[in-house]
């Protein structure tokens, strides 16, 4: 039971660290990106390949692989994305549709469509004995690293300047606007950051979540949970959606394993029809 | 009888000249059956054009004419492929083109419980909403594998003769004139239905639900009512794909289904009924050259397209087909506008 309910806490920290920029973007620009798997994707096959085949330690591919996919995100949203803000959203959902099949179609290309696995260090392999119950080291690592992960974007969200300047052009982007915010420049910065920290989320993420190149698809519907059931006003809403969702999936897969993420997509639907606007947001502002 | 005010008469009259049939349609479904006889050998491809233009059709009403963005239009479809194939396997509903019918009610049914998701909510909520029933569906479907075959596809399928005369031959002959005639009499209702009055409020609550409203227009009903219709002609199209290959699996429900639509009716553009039957001509044309150089990254494709697509803008690339369809509505315009000027009303 205790099992459960920490494997779940580890895979709902990573789908939030892996959503979290989603969440921001959507409410941001109230613009659907169904591609944001695709970054996830992109930092996970960048730790493979920096870990797998070229040597370089765990710990140091993972901030390679934020920063890969923070840089990847950054040249797509200046040049690609840009376009597109304006557009109503079936040109938006067209549009990043089409990136998550060019970048399946891609990845199967270059790295082969079987699944891949990260080499973790030895010595987070294992579990350990926490009060009898039995918690696997790498999901430790997991809940402590996006433990820290979610406190830091807390702060960045609520004492910086920076964070000040991105809740205001979320709640008003127009008045945003007015005050002399530059939006666009705060919204590339956090989409860079958001896709980031997907690709570190991916890196986290390829033990557990599984890692080959229809990864954007699977979890495309996962990461939409998060955002919609949360609410896009604030990140304690995602990130108590995605610990509910976490420990829900695990414990749905556990117990009724026949019903798959029947449960999750009923859940959701029924969600949906009776809070449209999140299970977490504010009262609507707009 | 008093008679009818001027307002009325106008958009009767404007009703009248669109629904009148133009020289281009006629000889687009000229073409359509004359296939039957000159392109014999490539009735196999035509088949599926047929269905998947049927199935672009059904996307069409929802999408072109009331705006809904649906990113899990394949459950219908899904639905109505694997009723049509129980009924043929279990032999519950041996004649296929009852059948057929009775996996159009079916999808109906479920378009009709699932449509009052739809009603609410944001274009993100519509599209999760729509895309979670697909997803349920197909777990169901996988769920029930005793029922549906599970993973392997619903295998052992036999399809009786159509009306009890006309077998179903592997050279897709009979296949082809059967997938045409169903679609063309489902084209004939739904342009029927874009044309009428109903069809007119339709398209003023895609274009403002707030002020179609305050103009005594009940918005909720007449999506209710299109999102079922809709859903029956999806699960039609399904049933045609299910009768025609004697097959069903889940992957008549997959995401990659509902978003290859998506494409399919983007190509012929949405809100003329032609749309998905143009677009399901090209891209099957286009699938079958592309799959044939690479297999195996088609999707790659795909996406490319539907990147190019929005980045030109889609409006362009309607406006590059503007001519012909300047052409094809010349004549009844200038019959319109002779009307227009000869009617007494020169103040409104």
């Amino acid at each position: 039971m205790l099992t459960i309910i920490s494997d779940g806490i580890a895979y709902g920290m990573l789908l939030f660290v892996l959503a979290s920029g989603l969440s921001v973007t959507l409410g941001l620009m109230n613009f659907i990106n169904l591609a944001h798997g695709s970054f996830a994707m992109a930092g996970g096959y960048i730790t493979v390949i920096l870990v797998n085949r070229l040597g370089v330690p765990f710990f140091a591919g993972l901030p390679i692989a934020f920063l890969a996919s923070a840089a990847i995100g950054f040249l797509f949203e200046r040049t690609l994305y840009a376009h597109v803000y304006r557009k109503p959203h079936l040109d938006q959902v067209l549009f990043t549709i089409g990136l998550v099949f060019m970048s399946v179609a891609a990845t199967d290309y270059v790295m082969g469509s079987s699944q891949v696995f990260v080499q973790i260090p030895h010595y987070l392999q294992g579990q350990f004995e926490f009060a009898g119950v039995g918690i696997g080291r790498y999901r430790l690592l997991i809940i402590v690293l996006c433990g820290l992960l979610t406190i830091a974007l807390q702060f960045i969200l609520a004492k910086t300047r920076f964070g000040s300047r991105l809740r205001a052009a979320v709640d008003d982007t127009r008045v945003a606007r007015g005050l002399g915010i530059n939006v666009n420049w705060v919204f590339s910065l956090t989409f860079a950051f958001g896709s980031g920290l997907a690709g570190l989320g991916g890196a986290l993420g390829a033990e557990i979540l599984g890692l080959d190149p229809t990864f954007p698809l699977k979890y495309m519907i996962y990461f939409l949970i998060v955002v919609t059931v949360g609410g896009t006003s604030s990140i304690t809403g995602p990130f108590f959606a995605s610990l509910l969702l976490g420990i829900g999936d695990v414990a749905g897969k556990y117990y009724v394993p026949t019903l798959g993420s029947f449960v999750i997509y009923t859940i959701m639907i029924v969600v949906l029809i009776w809070r449209p606007q999140g299970l977490f947001a504010r009262a609507a502002s707009r | 009888m008093p008679p009818p005010p001027i307002a009325v008469r106008i958009a009767t009259d404007w009703l009248h000249a669109r629904a009148r049939w133009q020289p281009l349609e006629v000889l687009f479904w000229l073409a359509a059956f004359a296939a039957i006889w000159l392109l014999r050998d490539r009735h196999l491809i035509l088949t599926e054009i047929a269905w998947l233009g049927l199935f672009a059709l059904s996307l069409d009403l929802i999408l072109g004419y009331a705006g809904i963005i649906s990113l899990g239009h394949a459950a219908f479809f899904g639905v109505g492929a694997y009723t049509a194939a129980l009924l043929a396997k279990y032999n519950i509903v041996g004649e296929p083109v009852l059948a057929m019918l009775v996996a159009g009610v079916a999808a109906a049914v479920l378009g009709f419980a699932t449509s009052f998701l739809v009603l609410r909510g944001s274009d993100l909520t519509r599209l999760m909403v729509t895309l979670g029933v697909a997803l349920v569906l197909r777990e169901l479907a996988n769920r029930y594998g005793w029922l549906t075959g599970g993973a392997d596809g619903l295998q052992g399928v036999t399809i009786k003769p159509l009306l009890g005369v006309f077998d179903l031959d592997m050279f897709g002959h009979t296949g082809y004139v059967y997938c045409l005639t169903v679609l063309f009499i489902l084209f004939v209702i739904a342009r029927r239905l874009v044309n009428s009055p109903f069809g007119l409020s339709l398209m003023s609550v895609k274009g403002n639900p707030l002020r179609a409203s305050a103009i005594g227009i009940s918005v909720d009903a007449r999506l209710v009512a299109i999102y079922t219709v809709a859903a029956a002609y999806a699960g039609i199209a399904g049933a045609l794909l299910a009768q025609t290959t004697a097959f069903a699996s889940l992957e008549v429900f997959s995401f990659d289904r509902s978003a290859d639509l998506l494409l399919v009716l983007i190509i012929g553009g949405a809100g003329y009924l032609y749309g998905g039957l143009i677009g399901a001509i090209i891209f099957k044309f286009m699938q079958d050259y592309l799959s044939e150089l690479t297999p195996q990254y088609w999707p790659f494709w795909i996406g490319l397209v539907l990147v190019v697509i929005v980045l030109v803008g889609r409006e362009r690339i309607s406006s590059w087909t503007a001519p012909i369809r300047r052409l094809v509505g010349h004549l009844s315009w200038r019959m319109m506008i002779r009307r227009f000027t000869l009617s007494p009303d020169k103040g409104h």
